[in-house]
């Protein structure tokens, strides 16, 4: 039996480290003191960037993490993490883990006052949807990965290595990618669910919800227009496909805009049909097999939820930390729990011996059909402020 | 010692120090705060500045009145209800409780004890279409048979009803609990009967409850969001998620503080005229 602990690429061991501290230990300053106490508060601004590369590489012995909720594994009573509790055994770091996002729009209302004063916001990872993070990225809330700590960089599926807005991946590392397509219940919808057309079909009144994130619900929707919500979105389109959703709210076809709580109602039975997250009905297909879910044949939306290091983070930490999960045994089991894409090469391989049925789920391990049938939404648009105020409107506030 | 006796016209403004000094801190800063963001525009990309931008005003009324007016007609609803409910209720307790007075009033209060957001959630599962309470409904005749209760304006006001209900039930109970019951004797001595009695001595003597109740009932309900976001759909949204939204996912500081101090000012009219039809030297007692 392999050794559980063992993996490929590990990382220093504590002593290591403290030893490499104690010869570096002359540099051993101050503010690398405060930076390293991990989001005391009040650290004045972002480092600048010459800094970030001799950033005193001493584990700190807490970090924060905040995370979608369900979006990691646990043990069966949902009481405790068990790949976090083994980061803790590895290093020595307690992992403070929060599932404190649950839209990218209402977190960032949280964070950006402290943020935006060069203020911590006792946070030292944050994972945010990437066009949250281009947005963090370029209003200089974000410090650069130690990448010296992060050799399982290599892992990096070759698709999410360079995304426009990070190109080296110098300030981000993808968590998971998802897919928006539609979650149902085929016996009470009545049959196959092929388009978003068809959860406007009158017999559907009040028993459908759509996801309160513009790039998922319009992109479904441009999609179907034949618009590549990829590209540049005109504004005719992008009206048109508003006003869609716009008669359906004004019809009572819809009966509410959610994030990840239409999970409730959904497997409850009170709603028939959602615009939907892929991992989020494989997790609800374990209690409720009567679920279903479908990407359009138009085509689904999809992104990367990415880990950063907002102001303050303690950057050696949190590297380390990222390099842990690209691991692919531990990516493995993350997956295996989760359900939803995972970023980290070879993890199908590992997954295979925790469940082999996993390796072969089409919506954790994309087919490239599947994957060629998926767009992420313009980030460009998704900050056009005209485009937000009237999805604002029209899901009613 | 010797400094007070010396500065006698001192002491009421020492004894006074620490509730002006709460009031300025917890009042007046945030006060003066809301109203100066209230004047800015901008956004997080560029920054916000301060340019007494009174269009937000303007252009918050005139794309939000829809979402006022049902704030209000939501909360006034839910007011009247809670004080139907209320007053049968405390009447019974305090003249008829007995030694199980406090007991009773516990019952009431009991469900509080669990948070908002969770009891909240509950009715979702209590009003569920497929629940109990929607089947007996339907059963009845009160609901058509494809018809929910969940995700309507009656679910949304029945939500408000219920969570407020401890604000209005308390204060009734206590101007209830007051009246001293040789009066209503002495009434009906005086050949009153029961109804006259319960008009003319009982009810009069009850109205600081009933106006401190309506009151605390109806300013927090019309600002409530929760009850709309989780009963309702987006066509019962209140004044409240449009705050809340505008402040916490758009970012749009300038036009969520107008909007806040719109609220505000429209319940104080509002309070003010209530006050004044009803008489506020009742309030006192």
């Amino acid at each position: 039996m392999k050794d559980p602990f063992h993996r490929t690429n590990h990382p220093i061991t504590r002593e290591q480290l403290l030893r490499r501290a104690a010869v570096g230990g002359v540099t051993l300053s101050l503010p690398g003191l405060l930076a390293a106490c991990g989001g005391g508060g009040g650290i004045e601004g972002q480092q600048p960037e010459t800094e970030a590369t001799t950033v005193e590489q001493v584990l700190v012995d807490e970090i924060t993490v905040s995370n979608w909720p369900f979006y990691i594994d646990q043990n069966d009573d949902a009481t405790k993490f068990p790949t976090l509790e083994q980061f803790t055994e590895e290093t020595g770091v307690k992992v403070n883990y929060l599932e404190d996002i649950n839209s990218n729009e209402e977190f960032f209302g949280e964070i950006q006052a402290p943020l935006s004063r060069g203020q911590s916001i006792d946070r030292d990872i944050i994972v945010p949807t990437a066009w949250l993070c281009a947005r963090l990225l370029n209003l200089g809330y974000l410090q650069k990965l130690d990448k010296s700590a992060i050799p399982n960089i290599v892992n990096l599926e070759d698709s999410l290595a360079s995304p426009v807005w990070d190109p080296n991946r110098e300030y981000s590392l993808p968590w998971q990618s998802y897919i928006t397509g539609l979650g149902y219940d085929p016996k009470k919808v009545g049959g196959e669910l092929t388009s978003v057309e068809q959860l406007l079909d009158p017999a559907l009144k009040g028993k459908i919800t759509m996801l309160d994130s513009m790039e998922d619900t319009i992109g479904l929707f441009l999609l179907e227009m034949g618009v590549d919500p990829s590209g540049e979105i005109d504004p005719t389109a992008y009206d048109e496909a508003v006003a869609k959703v716009q008669k359906a709210v004004d019809d009572d076809q819809i009966r509410q805009f959610t994030g990840n709580d239409y999970t409730g109602p959904l497997s409850k039975g009170d709603v028939w049909a959602s615009i939907a997250w892929s991992g989020d009905i494989v997790i609800l297909q374990a209690d409720y097999p009567n679920l279903e879910f479908t990407i359009p044949d138009t085509g689904g939306m999809t992104s990367v939820d990415t880990m950063v290091i907002p102001t303050g983070g303690d950057v050696y930490t949190a590297s380390t930390f990222m390099n842990f999960f690209y691991d692919p045994e531990i990516a493995a089991k993350v997956a295996a729990y989760i359900n939803y894409i995972t970023p980290v090469k070879g993890t199908k391989e590992a997954i295979t011996e925790i469940d082999p049925a996993l390796a072969k789920d089409p919506l954790i391990f994309p087919t490239p059909e599947v994957l060629e049938n998926v767009y992420e939404f313009n980030a460009e648009a998704i900050e056009n402020v005209d485009y937000q105020e009237k999805w604002q409107a029209v899901i009613g506030v | 010692m010797t400094f007070l006796h010396h500065h006698r016209w001192l002491t009421p403004y020492l004894l006074l120090a620490p509730g002006i000094a709460f009031l300025v801190v917890f009042f007046v800063v945030p006060l003066y705060y809301l109203g100066y963001t209230s004047l800015q525009e901008g956004t997080v990309q560029v920054g916000y500045t301060f340019t007494w931008a009174w269009d937000n005003y303007s252009n918050a009324f005139d794309q939000y009145r829809e979402q006022f007016v049902r704030s209000l007609e939501y909360a006034g609803i839910a007011t009247v209800a809670a004080l139907l409910i209320s007053y049968p209720l405390t009447y019974w307790i305090a003249f008829r409780g007995g030694r199980w007075k406090n007991l009773l009033l516990l019952f009431i209060i009991a469900p509080f004890f669990v948070t908002y957001l969770i009891r909240t959630l509950a009715w979702q599962n209590i009003l569920s279409d497929d629940g109990l309470v929607v089947n007996a409904l339907q059963l009845l005749g009160l609901v058509a048979e494809d018809g929910r209760v969940l995700a309507t304006s009656t679910a949304v006001i029945a939500g408000i009803t219920y969570n407020f209900l401890p604000f209005m039930a308390l204060p009734l109970y206590v101007s209830l609990e007051q009246i001293d019951k040789d009066l209503i004797e002495a009434a009906k001595d005086l050949y009153a009967s029961s109804t006259k009695a319960f008009l003319r001595v009982t009810l009069p003597l009850s109205m600081p409850g009933v106006i401190a109740g309506t009151l605390l009932t109806f300013i927090p309900a019309a600002g409530d969001f929760i009850n709309a976001e989780l009963l309702g759909t987006p066509n019962q949204a209140m004044i409240g998620n449009v705050i809340q939204s505008k402040f916490l996912e758009i970012t749009d500081y300038g036009q969520a503080a107008a909007l806040s101090v719109i609220l505000m000012v429209v319940i104080l009219l509002l309070i003010v005229v209530y006050t004044r039809l009803v008489g506020t030297e009742r309030l006192a007692g």
